[in-house]
């Protein structure tokens, strides 16, 4: 059967099982977008090629399968940097086609050419640029192989225009052709009974859960590691939603806005069992000064994460599911819960932290009260289902969603983690609504990120996809309003948005979607019953919150996480 | 050189790979201390002979994250006692009539070639182990060198009477 590259490419990705691709058309990719007239994968039309990767990521998220985003040459291409920079650092399975201008052009300075497969080395696994029509099935294929397989990750497909007007003979590869590429997903099986040994050993260890929980599809695993050792769960940001918050057992956030019994704990452990988790400087503050007295059990799939930050006790390479598994079966053959060491002290002092510290903030319901952005979250939560899913983008907003949400299901919790990617709410939500339609999707956005990304919504109601977004509207980018009070004196620079500008509410209609406004904590409740009731287009609500309002708890950047600062109103903490 | 290792990298031969490993190096703050790239017997692959600082990082992240390069094959580190070592090197230097003999006697001590030959000047041509050339240069310094081209080590395990010390270095995953 005789193909054109164009042709071959879509049927590629038809045969990987794309269901859905987030797009944009131009020029160099013009051949490629007639035949998705005449496929099954459906495509949406972005307003920028930004949103196309941060729908593909929050696609990828949610679903776990691979989110597929196709943009055209030069601007195009340098416009989705961004969304592959950041699907790198959190390791989100993504597969880009940029078209490029004919091979025969390359290097010329072409219209629209960039060195698209040199810019975007260093962000993706790998990348490909085709330069003959006959390879497209084998590239394809490898390129969804590389984006799911071993440590996920983003990938590029950079094809030139007459690549895609060539014809080819079609066929669909049996195997790919990767020496170099063999990732190993069972642990050592000697490294996890010593492992096992580690934890029988342990008085006071923590369970350090990360992204890779999620990744791997473990969070039963863990939580069957946790219940059968006692042992209490940290989810990091990336991991939110990997072990419920509600069970007894689960800390919650570490870090530099984590709560304080998540942290101090892990400082004060002797045994940090870390699960797909990369000792990320926002977790360990200073390093030097991280979980002092700890032995490490570092579980990754990828190797080089093994000592890198810190030096593990107990390395083990694997894939998280498989090796968690194993470790339960270690255990148990060990002798299960009974043979575990009597660590009611150490639960005991945990229950003290979270008694005398918890998470804190002071909502008054007078005339002139100001709305907490914190109350918003709570509130939000309190009046949607418990597997709705929730995205922000970087910021206190995000913060505060991560703290003060209660996450009970893996895959409902979507952010940019690793790169801090303001925007990445608005499309990431679009994208997690389109993988998961039969879930309620809320953005928590601030204004400074809702700003950067918004006109996806217009995307979102063209093609009838109803996320919710609440702006915390604090009128400021506030986060570095927050830094800039507590480290430079007060000095405000750069940082005032205004309240008014733009009127969201206005924008949002003008977008297609139903804009809403909320000054008066009375008034929250009733914002959110109505947008839970929409559900034929975009609800945007602008909740007026406090500017003043900061993020606790917080640990200076680069200072011990013994340094951990309460909110204000509950003193110098428990040490 | 004890800070230096030396690293064979068994790559895909397809393009863009050199840049690849180059640019791995520098995003992840590795020194590169020289860098020889050719083809193997084996069209598919080519071989990278790398010889890193390993004072700016240490050698198992180099390699770990060189192994997370899906175009790289194999890697390979090549301990100085295990292997043989050899290097490539144009000297040009200063030559005139007083002092040429005193030049083309150190040259045939050190069993290189003269390659070209100017009014003042000549151009040897030594290939040996990276010590011998230092040594070479130091000895050519007095004369006046004009120039100098090295190829960069290349190395290979040593065939050894008994079994092949040669570390793999494991752990290969994407």
């Amino acid at each position: 059967m005789k193909l054109t590259g164009a042709q071959a490419l879509i049927k590629s990705l038809e045969m990987e099982g794309t269901e859905v691709m987030f797009g944009l058309p131009g020029g160099a990719i013009l051949p490629v977008y007639d035949p998705i007239i005449d496929s099954s994968i459906r495509h949406v039309l972005v307003r920028h090629e930004q949103g196309a990767g941060h729908m593909a990521e929050g696609y990828a998220h949610v679903t776990g399968r691979p989110g597929v985003a196709m943009v055209t040459s030069g601007p195009a291409a340098t416009n989705i940097v961004t969304p592959l920079c950041d699907a790198y650092m959190d390791s989100i399975p993504m597969v880009v086609i940029t078209g490029q201008v004919a091979y025969s052009a390359i290097g010329s300075d072409a219209f629209q050419e960039c060195d698209t497969t040199g810019i975007t080395m260093p962000v993706t696994k790998h990348n490909w640029l085709v330069t003959d029509p006959q390879d497209i099935p084998q590239i394809v294929r490898e390129a969804f192989h590389v984006a799911t397989t071993g440590r996920p990750g983003p990938v590029l497909v950079d094809v030139p225009k007459d690549i895609s007007n060539q014809t080819m003979d079609w066929y669909w590869p049996e195997a790919v052709d990767l020496p170099g590429y063999t990732p190993s997903s069972q642990g050592e099986p000697g490294m996890i009974r010593k492992a096992a040994r580690l934890i029988a050993e342990s008085r006071r260890p923590v369970i350090y859960a990360g992204g890779g929980i999620l990744k791997a599809r473990a969070a039963e695993a863990l939580r069957a590691l946790a219940e059968m050792t006692g042992i209490p769960v940290v989810t990091t940001l990336m991991a939110r939603g990997a072990f419920p918050d509600s069970h007894e057992l689960c800390l919650g956030m570490p870090g530099m806005h984590g709560n304080y019994t998540a942290v101090t704990a892990m400082q004060k452990a002797d045994l940090l069992i870390a699960l797909g988790s990369r000792f990320d400087d926002r977790v360990t503050g200073k390093v030097s000064a991280f979980a002092p007295d700890a032995k490490i059990i570092h579980v990754d799939i990828d190797p080089a994460e093994q000592g890198k930050v810190r030096r593990p006790d107990v390395p083990i390479v694997g894939d998280c599911r498989a090796v968690i598994e194993e470790m339960v079966a270690a255990i148990e053959a060990m002798g299960g819960a009974a043979a575990q060491p009597d660590r009611s002290e150490w639960l005991a002092q945990v229950r003290a932290w979270q008694r005398d510290f918890p998470l804190h903030y002071e909502q008054s319901f007078e005339e002139d009260s100001a709305l907490k952005p914190q109350y918003v979250v709570e509130q939000l939560r309190d009046s949607t289902p418990d597997d709705t899913i929730v995205v922000s983008g970087v910021g206190q907003h995000q913060m505060w969603a991560s703290q003060h949400w209660r996450f009970d299901h893996p895959y409902t919790w979507v952010n940019s983690g690793g790169l801090g990617t303001m925007g990445f709410a608005v499309p990431a939500a679009i994208g997690a609504k389109v993988g998961r339609p039969d879930r309620m999707v809320w953005a928590v956005d601030g204004d400074g990120c809702f700003q950067m990304t918004a006109q996806e919504l217009v995307t979102a109601a063209s093609e009838r996809i109803p996320v919710k977004v609440a702006i915390l509207n604090n009128a400021y980018l506030g986060m570095v309003r927050q830094w800039q009070e507590l480290f430079y004196e007060e000095r405000y620079s750069e940082v005032y948005l205004s309240p008014d500008l733009p009127d969201y509410k206005m924008w949002a209609e003008a977008m297609g979607c139903v804009g809403l406004r909320v000054e008066h904590p009375d008034e929250v409740q009733a914002a959110i019953d109505k947008a839970n009731e929409i559900d034929d287009r975009p609800v945007v609500v602008d909740f007026r919150t406090d500017s003043t309002e900061k993020v606790y708890p917080m640990v200076p950047a680069g200072g011990p996480n013994d340094a951990i600062i309460l909110d204000p109103s509950q003193g110098e903490g428990g040490r | 050189m004890a800070k230096h290792h030396t690293l064979s990298v068994l790559v895909e031969n397809k393009a863009g790979v050199l840049t690849r490993v180059a640019g791995l190096f520098a995003r992840r703050g590795f020194n590169i201390y020289s860098l020889a790239v050719a083809p193997t017997d084996d069209e598919r692959f080519s071989r990278i002979t790398v010889v890193v600082d390993v004072e700016s990082k240490p050698l198992e992240q180099i390699t770990k994250q060189l192994f997370k390069l899906i175009n790289v094959v194999k890697i390979d580190e090549l301990a100085p006692q295990q292997s043989v070592e050899r290097e490539l090197a144009l000297v040009t230097v200063r030559a005139e009539s007083g002092t040429r003999s005193q030049v083309i006697e150190l040259v045939q001590v050190f069993e290189g070639r003269i390659v070209d030959v100017g009014h003042d000047e000549v151009t040897v041509m030594l290939a040996g182990h990276p010590d011998t050339i230092d040594d070479f240069e130091d000895l050519m310094r007095p004369f006046g060198i004009d120039d100098v081209q090295r190829t960069g080590r290349v190395a290979l395990p040593k065939l050894e009477r008994q079994a092949p010390r040669l570390r793999s270095v494991s752990g290969k995953v994407g």
